[in-house]
């Protein structure tokens, strides 16, 4: 039990002779280190490919080939090209709300259930108001799938500023309840009574489903991310509000200090967070789908989490981040031609996540020499 | 065991031997080549105030920092720590001031953490592991029950299953860092004659403090330090309270400050029978009274956690009170709020710059805006008006000479003494009325100390009134023209500057004081 490194250590250093000297190395938190630098996540990708890489090997595979088609099949040609566009929608979306969520130390991770909301609130107008025209019943969703989606997000900020519940578990769990209270919906009051027993309202008409982009499939839905994200980038650098929500963020301690109540922000924050996922789940029921159906999320809002951390919160690199993740959803389908599960996509997801949050960690030590 | 490496000295066998100990923090030095040695069988009291180096000393004897030179020995053999595990190795285990304890398993729990075969054993072997820890806890008197979660217990028996584990893991030198700070009077009873028991079986106890009665009633000797030096170590028959509080503040002539007082002005704060609790409950500050004019700076002198977080938290508007009276101004201030604090004047330098007054990510326009952001000059429709912002702070860094490559680098890269002049100069920029300074020189080297000196007494020269609460007794004693001295939440003493005696503020501070002093 009981072992001497440091006297073993000692024994060296007062040159007993005949000790070998060894190379070693140990790790030590490096106080001067606050944040991860800016090249994390192109290693984290990078590493993530290769892991990946070796699973396919053993599969029988070249992995070269494979991440060749997977890149052709999502951005070779137009039609790869709209629709990773379609998909990095919801995940832009949804990664903007935990960016903004995650600004002042939130963890939203409840854009799931938000997406939810979203899509039902934005069903709702049509339920109850199935005539009204494209003018009026568009702008409607919009703001019904943004409120729902908000509400979500409230329900998790409001135990969080008045009770100090843990954000975290109740955004999760709130994920299964929204849900829930989906598939009672598709199973229940809003089935479409022609649907041959398919779990989904009926189908959406030209008036309530969002203008596309000629024959393709992508939808206005785009519009809505890009100017969301100017938005947010345009708060968070140049106005009174976006300056305190830095501040928090920075530091709260001192946010304090200067006069800011906390807990006000997070209100708004989680509202703001959860409304972005709602608009999200519009504008797939909307522009997508044209229904509300079981399983409409194949789980944008978790892809967000990773969407969001691989950008570090920076608004172009949202972009850029969720137009890979979009890329690498289309792209696990073109290699299932091949013989290889689409899940090689979810691999590579988790484990970008992965090398990510051990990059964001280890960064936080430094190597030193000698034992 | 030793080969022959013990020494002998005067009959005592030495356990723990630092010498020639040097610790920097940047520019700071927080230990000057210090010499340390413990016997075995003995209690060693390590006396000094807040920040006199003392943890830091510790520290590195039980892993946590690793010095920058120096040598440390134990029982004769030179030895290089790296980590407490390599300590604990060593048979040296340390107390901290901060419990490590996990608040939802139970003691035996504890105690056995970390252990190797500890992982799954079953409830056998655990029980095996209770009996094994209530033979211990017996022997030394350390009673708590065993089977319990940590967070039923109470602070004293907490503590009590901290010192089980250093035990339990073998330490024969145990550390305890400011061990009574959280007990009762009762418990420290208590604990002292556990740490008597542990003499007595040999084992080479320190405990770092600066309460002088404590010092006196259970240690065998004692060594004082001072601004990260180790002043003496002496027998505890050999010497008192009086001169041990002396050695501890240091017995240097006070300079009279030559410059001409102007003199005070209206009353400015006025604080009445000011009662507060601290976070959990504890009294904080009792029926505390509190003057300052305009044009003065009133100094607060006193040993760290006697109320003196609390006095500068209730006076921004970041606490609230329970009971008494505060008139600012000529108004009462009804409630905490630390948005009206702002617009009534009153600035802050709080305790830990980097903690609570800077964003150390952010640069340096965000960080001077702190509390302008919402006036019509730096914002406007909910817009900040960035380049006249930029344009302030451009002004403002150069008017107090803050050393930075640009406006956007990180304040955290700054060093200690440019941060403390970005808090200056945004706080004196707003032109307070009352700025409460707390410890507004820790950590900075002897230049930035001298021009935080210099901006204090520009202040009160220029008609405001400065609270400078501070643990550094020169520091208060060379800028104050009045010095009040805080203990157990009171102000026990005031005392003019031209009085100003460094032996009876040390008393004061040590909570030594004879009834008589009226206090104000």
């Amino acid at each position: 039990m009981r072992q001497l490194p440091a006297t073993e250590a000692a024994a060296s250093q007062r040159g007993t002779s005949g000790m070998k000297r060894r190379f070693s190395f140990r790790l030590e938190l490096d106080p001067s280190r606050s944040s991860a630098p800016w090249w994390t996540p192109i290693l984290s990708v990078a590493l993530a490919l290769l892991l990946c890489a070796v699973f396919i090997a053993i599969n029988g595979m070249n992995p070269i080939t494979v991440y060749m088609r997977m890149v052709t099949g999502a951005f070779g040609s137009s039609f790869g090209i709209t629709e990773t566009l379609v998909k990095a929608i919801p995940l832009l979306l949804c990664g903007l709300g935990v960016a903004i969520a995650y600004r002042i130390s939130i963890w939203n991770i409840g854009a799931e259930g938000q997406f939810a909301a979203g899509a039902m609130g934005a069903t709702a107008v049509i339920i109850y108001f199935p005539d009204l025209p494209a003018v009026l019943t568009i702008p409607l969703m919009l703001v019904f799938g943004m409120l729902a989606g908000g509400f979500w997000g409230l329900l998790t900020a409001i135990p969080r500023t008045y009770f100090g519940v843990n954000e975290l578990i109740t955004s999760l769990m709130l994920n299964y309840v929204a849900l829930l209270a989906l598939d009672y919906f598709v199973f229940g009051p809003w089935k479409d009574p022609q649907g041959f027993n398919f779990p989904g309202t009926p189908m959406f008409t030209e008036a309530q489903s969002l203008p596309v982009l000629g024959t393709t499939r992508l939808h206005l839905g785009l519009v809505f991310a890009l100017i969301a994200i100017l938005l947010y980038f345009l708060t968070i650098r140049y106005t009174k509000w976006g300056y305190e929500l830095r501040l928090i963020g920075a530091n709260s301690n001192a946010a304090k200090n200067a006069g800011i109540n906390i807990n006000k922000h997070i209100l708004i924050v989680m509202l703001i967070s959860g409304g972005l996922a709602g608009i999200a789940g519009m504008a797939e029921v909307s522009g997508v789908t044209h229904r509300l159906m079981y399983g409409i999320s194949p789980g944008y809002g978790y892809t967000a989490i990773i969407v969001a951390w691989l950008a570090k919160l920076n608004p172009l690199g949202l972009i850029v981040s969720s137009v890979l993740f979009g890329g690498l959803i289309v792209g696990g389908y073109s290699v299932q031609t091949m013989g290889l599960p689409s899940s090689i996509s979810s691999m590579l997801q988790g484990a970008i996540l992965f090398f990510l949050i051990a990059g964001d960690m280890l960064s936080k030590f430094r190597l030193r020499s000698g034992g | 065991m030793l080969k022959g490496a013990t020494e002998l000295r005067s009959s005592f066998i030495v356990s723990v031997d630092m010498q020639g100990i040097v610790k920097r923090f940047g520019p700071v030095i927080a230990n000057d080549h210090v010499n340390f040695q413990v016997y075995a069988g003995e209690i060693h009291a390590l006396l000094g105030e807040n920040g006199a180096g003392k943890s830091t000393t510790m520290s590195m004897l039980s892993g946590v920092y690793r010095a920058d030179a120096g040598d440390i020995s134990i029982d004769g053999k030179r030895v290089r720590i790296h980590s407490p595990k390599d300590a604990m190795a060593l048979g040296v285990g340390m107390v901290f001031q901060n419990f490590r304890l996990v608040q939802s398993l139970t003691a035996a729990e504890n105690v056995v953490l970390g252990e190797k075969s500890s992982f799954w054993r079953g409830a056998r072997w655990m029980k095996e592991k209770q009996r094994e820890i209530e033979a211990i806890s017996e022997r030394f008197g350390l009673a708590f029950p065993v089977d319990r979660p940590i967070w039923q217990l109470s602070v004293g028996e907490q503590q009590r299953v901290e010192i089980v584990k250093t035990l339990y893991r073998g330490a024969r030198i145990i550390i305890l860092d400011e061990p009574t700070s959280v007990l009762t009077p009762g418990e420290a009873e208590q604990l002292f004659q556990t740490l008597e028991r542990m003499k007595r079986e040999g084992k080479s106890v320190i405990i770092t403090t600066h309460k002088l009665k404590e010092v006196m009633a259970t240690s065998d000797r004692i060594s004082v330090m001072r601004k990260g030096k180790m002043i003496t170590t002496i027998n505890k028959s050999e010497t008192n309270e009086r001169e041990l509080a002396r050695l501890m503040v240091g017995r240097e002539i006070v300079l009279t400050k030559q410059q001409k007082r102007p003199i005070p002005g209206k009353l400015l704060l006025n604080v009445q029978q000011l009662d507060v609790e601290a976070d959990h409950g504890r009294k904080a500050l009792s029926a505390l009274q509190l003057r300052v004019h305009e044009g003065e700076i009133v100094g607060v002198a006193g040993v760290a956690g006697n109320g003196q977080k609390e006095l500068a938290e209730v006076l921004t508007g970041l606490r609230a009170w329970k009971g008494g009276s505060i008139h600012f101004n000529g108004k009462e201030i009804k409630t905490a709020s630390v948005r009206s604090a702002i617009e009534a004047g009153i600035s802050h330098i709080p305790e830990n710059r980097m903690k609570s007054g800077l964003a150390g990510s952010l640069g340096i326009v965000d960080n001077l805006l702190f509390k302008s952001y919402r006036t019509e000059d730096h914002s406007r429709l909910g817009f900040l008006r960035a380049s006249k912002n930029r344009m302030w702070s451009q002004e403002l860094v150069e008017q107090f000479d803050v050393k930075t490559p640009d406006l956007e680098t990180p304040v955290q890269q700054l060093s200690g003494g440019n941060q403390q002049k970005l808090l200056f100069a945004r706080e004196i920029t707003r032109k307070p009325r009352l700025m409460v300074a707390v410890h507004p020189t820790q950590g900075l080297d002897i230049g930035a100390t001298e021009g935080v000196h210099r901006l204090l007494n520009e202040l009160r020269n220029s008609g405001s009134g400065v609270l400078l609460i501070s643990e550094d007794l020169d520091e208060v004693l060379q800028l104050s023209d009045r010095v009040l001295v805080i203990y157990n939440g009171q102000i026990i003493g005031e005392i003019s500057a031209e009085h100003a005696d460094r032996e009876r503020i040390g008393m004061l501070m040590a909570g030594l004081s004879t009834a008589g002093e009226a206090a104000v």
